[in-house]
């Protein structure tokens, strides 16, 4: 738990890039903003100069293992990564073992969330009992527990079977939650090792087309919007689910989508070097694709960024391609990549990048206190970020327990310079607190 | 080049100062000294995840006449049908001092990940559904000794193309040395991005068989059926198989080729099979002087 | 796969085929009639020593011995009305300095028809140096039968010899110094004939200070 507990004076950072001010974080929140604050007795001046304030990061799609695969990453761990990457909030998937299914593991993961202190865990409850697919976890009890549950998904396994599907969509309405569904046709991704196309079809590796995607995605938006529900549509990767999610906007689909970090930049020709830091699920796609989900994002189409940060030991990627779990890690370099392939290409604001990473999901997630407007009387959950100080992805230095990151080597323009969560530094200077 | 992963990575140099040194290499079967003294002291490894005596043989017998030491480690019965990693394979293979390493794998790829492990030469022997250089290497050979050119060679690779090593290898490696490949199967066992391939593209082998100097019939697994690739063994065979009637209507000199092994009755009738035009039994002969050829020529130097 | 091409680009001494002048530092030590004569005088020689010739198989060392064997062939035909089989031997394979180099292609071999066994093998080459082909090619004949008995022809012998090697037939015995390198050039191989004797290609890079140090690459000399 940090120590820190004081009162705080942020000196010269740009809310958001605007123009510098000062912050004054006391009691959890924000209490003053303007230039030239002068210092309170006891107070730690932070100085900001240079340095753009945004609220506080919110990762809809989280995994941190715990409970099962403590090996690869814990609560704890797993949210000093979120604390280095920006995040105040993250989303704690349920594909754990046991499964996050019941009241009972919900609750236990978001107490060592509270226990650990880096940032709020919340839970995302399985749609069905032990991601089997067949029938229905017991959704609203995980609602009503101390861990609030407004997130379902049996994220790694997609929610196949329609009538489950509609049954999820209808159920949750009745606490305004959300079903996150990882959108896969099963029958047509059988042992699929990544994207089918040009490079898996060189590569001999068994393909996952786009269309098993775009399908699951346009069956649910039209079931979302029959049964009137929310629909959240995990890791968007291809051109054309970004033209089904705008198509279902514009019908009156109250659906919403991700992307992640490294579906905005890497593609599958990485895969040609077999290595299986490349593996992911669902896999890289094509540079076309890219630019799609970029537009997307810039557009709306797209609402968030979530990392699916998925650590895995070393053993579990030192292998052949095919034998490798899938996944990467991504909690601290999202922010880096989001201003390298949004910010820098002009497709989004900072303002823009504050909604797509901290409030946007905030509001899916019905995240309370997190992804507010930096303002006065707002809790203090606010990062800096150097958008001068270029890093070279260390996977060595990683704050995780895993070092799986397809970005080692590759250089990010910025870096995390201090985390508040609620007026609490878990990051100072770079460093976890 | 310090290992041969994939036929893709041949430049038309590299592939034919390959078939010129089988060509010479040839000539010590016929011997009475059926060896050379050129690998003596160097260690290869035959890795084989996969069975498959016949590939396992020929690189036996053609390290063996290069003098190398040879040391066959199958997957079964050693440490890594007790779940030893591949990593940790390649780390014991390389304190034991390997100098080449010749795997068999069913993973697509896992010579390429072995190469980044250890030190010395890596063959790929079949990996997976990607590539088997040295099958194509030989067909290339046996080609070149049966109709004396390579140039303009029209050349139908006929039969699961999806599925196969030797397809992919062959349409890098032909298309390199000038052939003129026709990939030739029904659409369900076509990659989905075939036509971006340097090769024609047809569903129909009639058409496609008069137009051939070589049609090389790869095998058809009949498992392939319950996964809806084909109908029925029956409606596969009546398309896309090779027997005495369709031979007929391929030009005088052309051949016919199998890396083997056959299902006779499935993709080529005995007939066919028996036939002087097949070249089942020389690629076999020629595949053990073209695995000389590349073990020279990854080991031999310095 | 670095090997080398076969027999032509080891043209690498500068000396462009058709371009008769010799370059600068180096001198011609024989010219085309001069080596017609060597070869003559050898065929002389070989059916002499061998009474007649009658059992005799000519085997070039490739790259140039096999164009002299195949004269020597001719002349041997020419006077004594007698076909002696010819072919060539590649050694590469019998090389014990392969590790030394990236591998190298290989040249030809063709034993003529009837074999080797019971028959007087004349090894051909362009140049004797250390002698280490020489060893080379003995070993590989050990593989392909049992001649009667070997002999050696060489177009050019220049000494400093690391094995017990002599030849049995001289077109010249050239002294040299180790910095110094021989050329053959053959009309077959380079467009005319001449024997050159110049500095070392590339100082000490080549041919080095000793004949058979590290560093020896395929060079024009036939015997390295």
């Amino acid at each position: 738990m940090p120590e820190n507990q004081g009162t705080h004076l942020i000196r010269g950072a740009r809310p958001l890039g605007e123009d510098p001010v000062d912050l004054l974080l006391e009691d959890g929140a924000i209490t003053a903003i303007g230039p030239d604050l002068p210092i309170p007795d006891g107070a730690e001046v932070v100085d900001a100069t240079g340095l753009i304030a945004l609220p506080g990061l919110v990762d809809l799609h989280t995994h941190l293992r715990e409970p099962g695969r403590e090996d690869a990453e814990t609560v704890a761990s797993g949210s000093r990564a979120a604390a280095m990457g920006g995040y105040t909030a993250v989303h704690a998937m349920a594909n754990t073992d046991p499964v996050a299914d019941t009241a009972g593991v919900v609750e236990q993961v978001w107490r060592l969330g509270e226990e650990a202190g880096y940032c709020d865990v919340r839970p995302v409850g399985a749609v069905t009992v032990g991601l089997a697919g067949e029938r229905l976890s017991e959704i609203g009890a995980m609602a009503d527990s101390a861990a609030r549950v407004r997130v379902f998904s049996d994220d790694g396994i997609c929610v196949s079977d329609a009538l489950l599907m509609r049954r999820a969509l209808e159920y949750v309405k009745a606490f305004d939650g959300v079903i996150a569904q990882h959108a896969q046709e099963p029958r047509l991704t059988e042992g699929a090792q990544m994207n089918e196309g040009c490079v898996s079809d060189r590569l001999g590796l068994p393909g996952w087309p786009a269309v098993a995607e775009e399908a699951i995605i346009a069956r649910d938006c039209l079931l979302a919007q029959h049964v009137g529900s929310r629909l959240h549509v995990c890791h968007v990767s291809t051109k054309g689910s970004v033209d089904i999610i705008r198509w279902a906007k514009e019908r009156g689909c109250d659906v919403t989508a991700e992307v992640t970090p490294h579906h905005l930049i890497l593609t599958d020709d990485l895969v040609e070097s077999y290595d299986p830091v490349y593996k992911v699920n669902p896999p890289l796609r094509t540079a076309e694709d890219v630019q799609a989900l970029r537009e997307g994002l810039a557009d709306g189409t797209i609402d968030i960024v979530a990392t699916d940060h998925a650590p895995h030991p070393v053993e579990a990627k030192e292998t052949e391609w095919s034998t490798a779990a899938m996944g990467m890690i991504g909690l601290e370099t999202a922010l880096g990549v989001v201003h390298k392939t949004m910010v820098e290409t002009g497709l989004l604001t900072w303002d823009q990048v504050a909604d797509r990473m901290s409030a946007a999901p905030a509001r899916i997630g019905r995240v309370g206190g997190h992804g507010r407007e930096l303002a006065v009387g707002e809790p203090a959950n606010i990062v800096l970020y150097d958008p001068a100080a270029p890093v070279d992805v260390d996977a060595a230095a990683m704050a995780g327990k895993s070092g799986n990151t397809p970005f080692r080597g590759m250089n990010l323009p910025g870096r995390i310079i201090a985390t508040f969560l609620r007026g609490v530094p878990t990051v100072l200077e770079g460093k976890i607190k | 080049m310090r290992h041969l992963l994939s036929a893709g990575d041949l430049s038309r140099d590299e592939a034919t100062l390959i078939l010129d040194t089988a060509g010479e290499l040839a000539q010590v079967g016929d011997r009475s000294v059926k060896k050379l003294p050129t690998l003596r002291g160097r260690t290869v490894v035959n890795l084989f995840y996969e069975d498959s005596t016949r590939t396992r043989t020929s690189f036996e017998l053609a390290a063996k006449r290069l003098s190398a030491d040879v040391i066959n480690f199958s997957a079964k019965g050693s440490s890594v049908s007790k779940g030893e990693s591949l990593k940790d394979t390649a780390l014991t293979l390389q304190a034991m001092g390997a100098d080449g390493v010749v795997i068999r794998h069913s993973a697509s790829g896992a010579p390429h990940r072995l190469a980044n492990w250890i030190d010395g030469s890596v063959l790929n022997a079949g990996d997976g559904t990607h590539e088997h250089p040295t099958q194509a290497l030989l067909d290339a050979f046996t080609m070149r000794a049966r109709l004396g050119r390579l140039e303009g060679l029209r050349v139908a690779v006929v039969g699961d193309i999806l599925h196969s090593r030797v397809a992919r290898s062959n349409v890098l490696l032909l298309t390199t040395l000038g052939a003129h490949v026709t990939v030739v199967a029904p659409p369900t066992l076509m990659p989905v991005s075939v036509h971006t391939w340097p090769c024609q593209v047809s569903y129909h082998l009639d058409e496609v068989l008069p137009e051939s100097d070589v049609v090389m019939m790869l095998r058809v697994q009949a498992e392939r059926m319950h996964d809806s690739f084909f109908p029925s063994v029956r409606e596969y065979s009546r398309n896309y198989g090779l027997d005495r009637e369709r031979l007929n209507r391929m030009p005088g000199d052309a051949i016919v080729m199998h890396p083997g092994p056959m299902v006779r009755g499935m993709e080529i009738s005995a007939e066919v099979a028996d036939s002087p035009r097949c070249t089942v039994t020389e690629q076999v002969a020629n595949g053990v002087s073209l695995r000389m050829a590349v073990l020279y020529l990854l080991l031999g130097g310095s | 796969m670095h090997a080398r091409k076969p027999a032509r680009d080891d043209n690498e001494t500068g000396v462009p085929a058709s371009v008769p002048e010799v370059p600068e530092g180096t001198r011609a030590v024989l010219d085309g009639n001069e080596i017609n004569r060597a070869l003559t005088r050898i065929a002389h020689e070989v059916l002499e020593r061998t009474k007649g010739g009658q059992d005799v198989t000519l085997l070039g060392i490739p790259s140039r011995g096999v164009p002299l064997a195949e004269r020597l062939a001719r002349r041997i035909e020419r006077v004594e009305d007698l076909d002696v089989p010819a072919g060539s031997l590649d050694i590469t394979m019998y090389r014990d300095d392969l590790r030394l180099a990236p591998a190298r292609a290989l040249g030809r071999t063709e034993i003529p028809a009837g074999g080797l066994d019971d028959r007087v093998v004349v090894l051909v080459d362009d140049v004797l140096f250390s002698g280490r082909t020489v060893r080379a090619a003995l070993d590989a004949l050990g593989d392909l039968g049992r001649p009667r008995a070997v002999q050696l022809a060489v177009l050019v012998d220049r000494g400093h010899r690391e094995l017990p090697i002599r030849a049995d037939y001289v077109g010249k015995n050239l002294p040299t110094s180790l910095r110094e390198s021989v050329t053959v050039q053959l009309e077959e191989t380079d467009g005319l004939d001449a024997v050159l004797l110049g500095p070392s290609p590339s100082a000490t890079l080549k041919e080095g200070t000793r004949p058979g140090s590290l560093q020896r690459s395929e060079t024009t000399e036939g015997d390295t």
